[in-house]
């Protein structure tokens, strides 16, 4: 029973962490924006209809956007797939919430003796279920173009779907040469094996070992969260707005917060497999461990909570990073995209998978552990 | 020491649940928040339709004829069948990945003829020009 309570907890944790990032990444987005474009940006959510002198900002534009979005009309057009048209929404967002089941956030949390593994699944597989999950994306794109019988919404779906499967081959490459590295598919061992030090000093990060390997996975899952410069789907002056032309309200958003949740999703593989993870620099289970001998003994709790926030805080840097990306970048033409992931990453993906391997089998002791 | 996918090396002594019922507790508990989601604008949005509103959006004019039975270019086709293509091959070299070192040269030798071969089908579409848009 008690193992039930403790799943459902994690899991409604590893859910909320989505959905808070989601709803923080919206905020973001249009606050960093609007500093870059040099506006004010989003400053009018407030209270009591505007009475308090001054502006709540972050929590109110937080309530106000959902509750704007939920409370509009729901339109489905005449002529549409009326079942696909309902299904598509719910095809792009579900497979992404359940991302983040597998992710680590955390080492462990001990209370009472029991210590709980801060994940909400602990698969073996993690790294094929990640990309089972955001490859499982493309179906609501691609339905939500069909459904709406509109061929502004078609092409979007079509171009959308295209652009992702070819992306998600880099992706895959990217990911193997990673499982190479740590030897394992589980996402926690790859964030627990980044606990170690390289030459006693620097942290033995994914990055160090990797580097290619994480250029190519940040590339490629920008293209796949299908966000400027790769936002061909949704090209605004040429599609309108791509596959989710005919949708409105929850729908629309549901297909804007499931963007956000790919966004989220980089910068946490992007953490987990090449940034350490949950890991702070030279802080272990019972307390800091500095190179040189001190150490300084911290409470467990204060460990796992440490551990989360630098969890947090690298997954927002990465965020911004592709949010910085997405208004400094123009878009690219689709002949070039489709050539950008066809020529030039998937042949270099393929070369780095060969190169670590034969790297890897020539210096025994050079990865991972 | 080395990680391995067996659930053996597992550390901490957490949800002794096997993985994959937590993971359908995930997965339901994923499904509703979506399924509510997906009703919110029903239930909390007014609903005043028009038939102009229901008709689907081009450019402000009234659509002409239906999708149904529209064609588009078969490039898109194309792309999709060289993705299974590529895919299977990627999804072959995960379980290979995560036993290379026990395999050692032998697995390396087998697993670089295996991408010979599709490196040369590469080539292969590159050079017919499979690969370029216009």
């Amino acid at each position: 029973v008690i193992d039930l309570i403790i799943t459902f907890a994690t899991a409604l944790v590893a859910l909320l962490i989505c959905l808070q990032v989601t709803v923080l990444l919206l905020w973001i987005e249009r606050k960093g924006s609007a500093l870059i474009q040099d506006r004010v940006g989003a400053n009018r959510a407030n209270l009591l209809g505007g009475l308090l002198p001054f502006n709540l900002g972050i929590v109110n534009t937080l309530m106000a956007d959902p509750m704007k979005l939920l409370t509009k009309e729901d339109i489905v057009p005449a002529a549409a797939d009326r079942f696909l048209h309902w299904l598509a929404p719910w095809l792009a967002v579900f497979p992404l919430f359940l991302t983040f089941a597998v992710v680590p956030y955390g080492d462990v949390l001990v209370i009472g003796g029991r210590e709980i593994n801060l994940q909400a699944v602990d698969l073996s597989g993690g790294i094929l279920f990640v990309l089972a999950m955001v490859s499982l994306g493309v179906y609501g794109v691609i339905i939500g173009g069909w459904a709406s019988n509109s061929r502004y919404a078609f092409l979007g779906g079509v171009r959308g779907s295209a652009q992702m499967i070819s992306y998600e081959i880099a992706m895959g490459l990217a990911l193997v040469s990673v499982v190479i590295t740590y030897g394992t598919l589980d996402l926690q061992h790859i964030a627990r094996a980044q606990g170690q030090l390289m030459w006693g000093v620097v942290p033995a990060w994914g990055i160090f070992y990797q580097p290619i390997a994480f250029v190519l996975l940040f590339i490629a899952g920008m293209a796949e969260s299908k966000r400027a410069p790769f936002d061909l789907p949704e090209a605004e002056n040429e599609l309108v707005a791509g596959f989710q032309t005919e949708y409105s309200g929850s729908k629309m958003s549901m297909f804007m917060m499931s963007d956000f949740i790919e966004v989220a999703i980089v910068a946490v593989l992007t953490t987990t497999l090449f940034f350490g993870g949950w890991q702070v620099p030279y802080l272990y289970r019972d307390g800091f461990h500095f190179p040189g001998g001190l150490t300084v003994a911290v409470p467990s709790l204060l460990v796992t909570l440490l551990q989360i926030v630098s969890f947090l805080v690298k997954v927002f840097v990465f965020c911004w990073i592709q949010i910085l990306i997405r208004w400094s970048l123009p878009r690219l033409r689709y002949d070039q995209l489709m050539a950008f992931g066809w020529k030039k990453l998937l042949p270099v993906g393929l070369a780095n998978v060969a190169a670590s391997a034969v790297l890897g089998l020539l210096l025994e002791g050079w990865t991972g552990a | 020491v080395r990680y391995h996918s067996s659930r053996g090396s597992k550390t901490g002594d957490g949800p002794t649940l096997n993985p994959y019922a937590a993971l359908l507790i995930n997965a339901a508990l994923c499904g509703l928040v979506a399924t509510i989601l997906l009703f919110m604008s029903r239930i909390l949005g007014r609903r005043r339709g028009s038939k102009v509103k229901y008709e689907i959006f081009e450019t402000g004019n009234p659509p002409i004829g239906s999708l149904r039975g529209t064609r588009f270019p078969v490039k898109f086709y194309l792309t999709a069948i060289l993705f299974i293509v590529f895919d299977i091959e990627v999804v072959f070299m995960y379980p290979w990945a995560v036993i290379y070192r026990e395999l050692g040269w032998f697995g390396l030798a087998e697993m670089a003829a295996f991408m010979a071969i599709l490196a040369v089908g590469l080539a292969y579409i590159w050079r017919v020009g499979a690969l370029e848009w216009n």
